[in-house]
């Protein structure tokens, strides 16, 4: 079993570690195999290494430690050019100097490919990102979205496996992001090429992969596919990274199987579910998302704890309602509540009382 | 489409409002320069005017000899000499003689001329004793008088502006029917110096691109710490007089010096087979090249400066060779750099005087050292001017050359 996910994996890092001064490791342990064709994020805040483990995955720098396989072979024999990796950078690196058309003409004249064979490519990876009609262009007449799409171009004319992306929508606006953040996935399906993909903006890493990878401090804290990333998060720096998230600090004072209960600080016990914590008298730290916290008392599961709350501001978002409240020493405590016909608008100032079910609160490390 | 001017609140035209909203803030920035226009206009364009109009000025000889050139101006080119001629000759002569002003005259037409200074001087001293006939008085004086060469110069010194220097600086003399040609082999200087001044700035700056590129681009490259270092070596020679500079190289260089020394100690030269490395183009292109290799490399480095990393990366990403990727991608956005430097170093190359004049010899020496030369020495300041001049001309064709070829906004000098 072990050995055939090893030979399916397409990328693998094998417990590299990167150091550029020879005094502190950018990327401490980095274990990681992707089949073909997968759609992988690197998601980290600025400076947790991602943009390292990309360069070295394409030969710009060298592993300190470890090793990387590329289809099964070690990366470090393979020259850059000849891996075949397609790259998209964060500033598009688009030749200044050479039109929309030369540009992507560049990758099939190394190698060697005749005109007729070069232009057909060149028509169709321009329509394929829909820029067909500016194939004469120099880059700097091209707008930020334009110039985007070129570059996309490029990484994928010459049509390679592995295409790596390092923060490509960084430098566009909102709507625009979005719509490229579709735009990619769509044409990373249809061509069915693998992509490792770098960002620090969550939602584009959620919408886009098939598995995340959260980086933090040059290690991976969790890889996992979105959904389980949001609703599973496997420590407080996760919980915290992805979505917004209420924490409250306590002791583990009971724990049974799935379920532990937590005396918090201020000595109130809450119902939570352990993750990373195995023993009573363990510190932790509970994380709840402000969508599963419940006011309505009949929806809570029979002798759940309840905390009580004191509203300190409402906030009307249109369809969410978002209310700040102190809840157990915590003034920053978020809930959100569906904009539905009978929900409550809660006034500053009210006393009310809120419970979760078990399993949406989380007892991670502290 | 009755009244279609803009106008602003209270009915005056905009373009009118605009303009005087403008006209205080031109006139400030004007006052600004003005300081640098007045000192540019005196340093710069008067000299350069005075130069100019010094190349084909012509009054040495006309200011002196007024009654030859009255004689001139009543017989057309091609009249024999005669009797006139000659007396008007006497009349200026003796006038000249008592002036002291004779040497200028005869310097004047020895330039078209060579030999004929002591014909002045000589029947000078005797004119005033010279009675008529004057045409044979004269040719007893000196046979040369009768030589038409003579008559050709005068003619043409005789006229308020010239073409003689300019003549004279691309190797074209007098000839006996009074028209210029291309002087014998053997007189040619100045086309040959102005080839060489140019092959040997060419191969200066050639040299200048092959040894900086490299250093522009580790410059560019290494981290800023380093590269503030090495970029103080860069300078060094700034720091250091030129003339200290161009002796250590004739130190280094000469026969005896301490790489032939050393060449020979190793046993790589025979004694006698020492190279010459000094006082010959070899010595004023290795010297010129170390001293202008600066004005190559800060411009290369400037621009490489500002190439991002990422294209290289991009470019061997997408397959190419490190070779290719220099060639098609490095290289072509270097091109303003290379410009700049290329165009600032031969233009300095162009115009250099002390080093080739301390270690170039006799086949090292630039335009500029006859320049020097007919300034200081053989005083002949008209031939320096339309020699400076040509020079001038070359520089500007060759910016425009360059303009043609890579586009002048294509440049950047820092
Ligand atoms: N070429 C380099 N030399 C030295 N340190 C570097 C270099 N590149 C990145 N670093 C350091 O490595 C760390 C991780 O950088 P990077 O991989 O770019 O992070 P990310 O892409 O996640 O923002 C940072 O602290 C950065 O300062
Ligand atoms: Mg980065």
């Amino acid at each position: 079993m072990a050995d055939t996910k090893t030979t399916d994996a397409f990328v693998v890092f094998d417990r590299v570690q990167k150091s550029y001064d020879g005094e502190t490791l950018v990327v401490k342990d980095l274990n990681l195999s992707m089949p073909k064709g997968e759609f992988l994020t690197m998601l980290g805040p600025s400076g947790s290494g991602k943009t390292t483990c990309l360069m070295m995955l394409a030969g710009f720098e060298t592993a300190t430690h470890g090793e990387i396989l590329l289809d099964g072979r070690p990366i470090n024999n393979i020259p850059p050019h000849k891996r075949g990796i397609g790259m998209v950078f964060q500033n598009y690196a688009l030749f200044p100097h050479m039109s929309v058309a030369e540009n992507l003409s560049f990758p099939l004249e190394v190698r060697g490919m005749d005109k007729t064979v070069r232009e057909a490519k060149i028509t169709r990876a321009l329509d394929m990102v829909q820029m067909g009609q500016f194939a004469n262009r120099r880059p700097a007449q091209l707008s930020g979205g334009q110039q985007q799409r070129i570059a996309l171009a490029r990484a994928l004319v010459f049509e390679p496996e592995l295409v790596l992306m390092d923060e490509p929508l960084g430098a566009l606006d909102k709507q625009l992001r979005e719509h490229m953040q579709f735009e990619i996935t769509r044409l990373a399906h249809d061509l069915g090429i693998t992509v490792v993909y770098v960002t620090h903006d969550q939602t584009e890493a959620l919408t886009m992969s098939d598995r995340v990878a959260v980086f933090n401090d040059g290690r991976i804290q969790q890889l996992a596919p979105p959904a389980s990333l949001y609703e599973a998060p496997q420590n407080s720096f996760v919980a915290q990274f992805i979505g917004e998230n209420n924490t409250m600090e306590g002791i583990v004072t009971e724990i049974s199987g799935d379920k532990c209960v937590v005396k918090l600080d201020d000595g109130e016990l809450i119902d939570a579910k352990p993750v990373n914590v195995s023993k009573v008298g363990e510190r932790t730290r509970v994380s709840i998302r402000p969508e599963r916290v419940e006011m309505n008392k009949s929806r809570l599961q029979p002798g759940a704890h309840t905390l009580k709350a004191t509203v300190r501001e409402f906030i009307y978002m249109g369809d969410i309602f978002r209310t700040r409240l102190s809840v157990a020493g915590n003034d920053n405590f978020i809930i959100k509540t569906r904009n539905a016909p009978d929900a409550v608008r809660l006034e500053p100032g009210a006393e009310i009382e809120i419970g979760w079910l078990p399993q949406d609160c989380r007892a991670l490390d502290a | 489409m009755s009244d279609t001017i803009l106008r602003t609140a209270d009915g005056k035209p905009l373009k009118a409002a605009l303009m005087r909203a403008s006209a205080v803030a031109r006139r400030r920035a004007f006052m600004l320069v003005l300081p640098l226009l007045a000192f540019v206009l005196i340093t710069f364009v008067v000299p350069i005017g005075q130069m100019l109009s010094r190349s084909v000025t012509n009054d040495a000889f006309s200011a002196n000899m007024p009654s030859v050139v009255a004689w001139f101006a009543a017989n057309p080119e091609g009249t024999e000499p005669d009797e006139a001629a000659y007396a008007a000759l006497v009349v200026d002569l003796v006038n000249a003689a008592n002036a002291r002003t004779i040497g200028t005259v005869a310097t004047r037409i020895n330039y078209d001329v060579s030999g004929t200074r002591s014909l002045f001087t000589s029947t000078g001293r005797k004119a005033k004793n010279m009675e008529a006939p004057f045409k044979d008085a004269v040719l007893a004086a000196d046979e040369e008088w009768g030589d038409k060469v003579v008559w050709a110069a005068m003619r043409n010194a005789s006229a308020a502006v010239t073409t003689t220097f300019y003549q004279a600086a691309t190797d074209r003399k007098l000839t006996d029917e009074g028209v210029y040609a291309k002087a014998p082999e053997d007189l040619r200087v100045y086309l040959t110096l102005f080839w060489r001044t140019f092959v040997l700035s060419g191969a200066v700056t050639l040299l200048c691109l092959i040894l900086g590129f490299p250093v522009a681009h580790l410059l560019a490259r290494l981290p800023m710490r380093i590269s503030s270092l090495l970029m103080i070596l860069v300078l060094l020679p700034f720091w250091t007089s030129l003339l200290v500079r161009t002796t250590s190289w004739m130190v280094l260089l000469q026969e005896q010096g301490i790489l032939n020394n050393m060449l020979v100690y190793l046993g790589i030269l025979e004694d006698n087979g020492r190279l010459a490395l000094m006082y010959n183009q070899t010595g004023t292109i290795i010297a010129m090249t170390h001293i202008l290799l600066p004005f190559m490399i800060l411009p290369l480095y400037s621009v490489m400066k500002t190439i991002p990393i990422t294209y290289t990366r991009a470019a061997r990403s997408l397959g190419a060779t490190s070779w290719t990727t220099f060639r098609r991608i490095y290289v072509p956005q270097t091109i303003p750099g290379i410009g700049a430097g290329g165009i600032l170093v031969f233009i300095l190359a162009v115009g250099y005087y002390i080093t080739p004049a301390l270690v170039g010899g006799a086949t090292g020496t630039l335009i500029s050292n006859q320049i020097a030369f007919h300034m200081q020495d053989s005083l002949n300041w008209s031939l320096a001017a339309a020699l400076a001049a040509m020079l001038l001309a070359a520089v500007l064709a060759l910016y425009w050359v360059y303009d043609r070829l890579v586009g002048i906004d294509n440049m950047k000098l820092g």
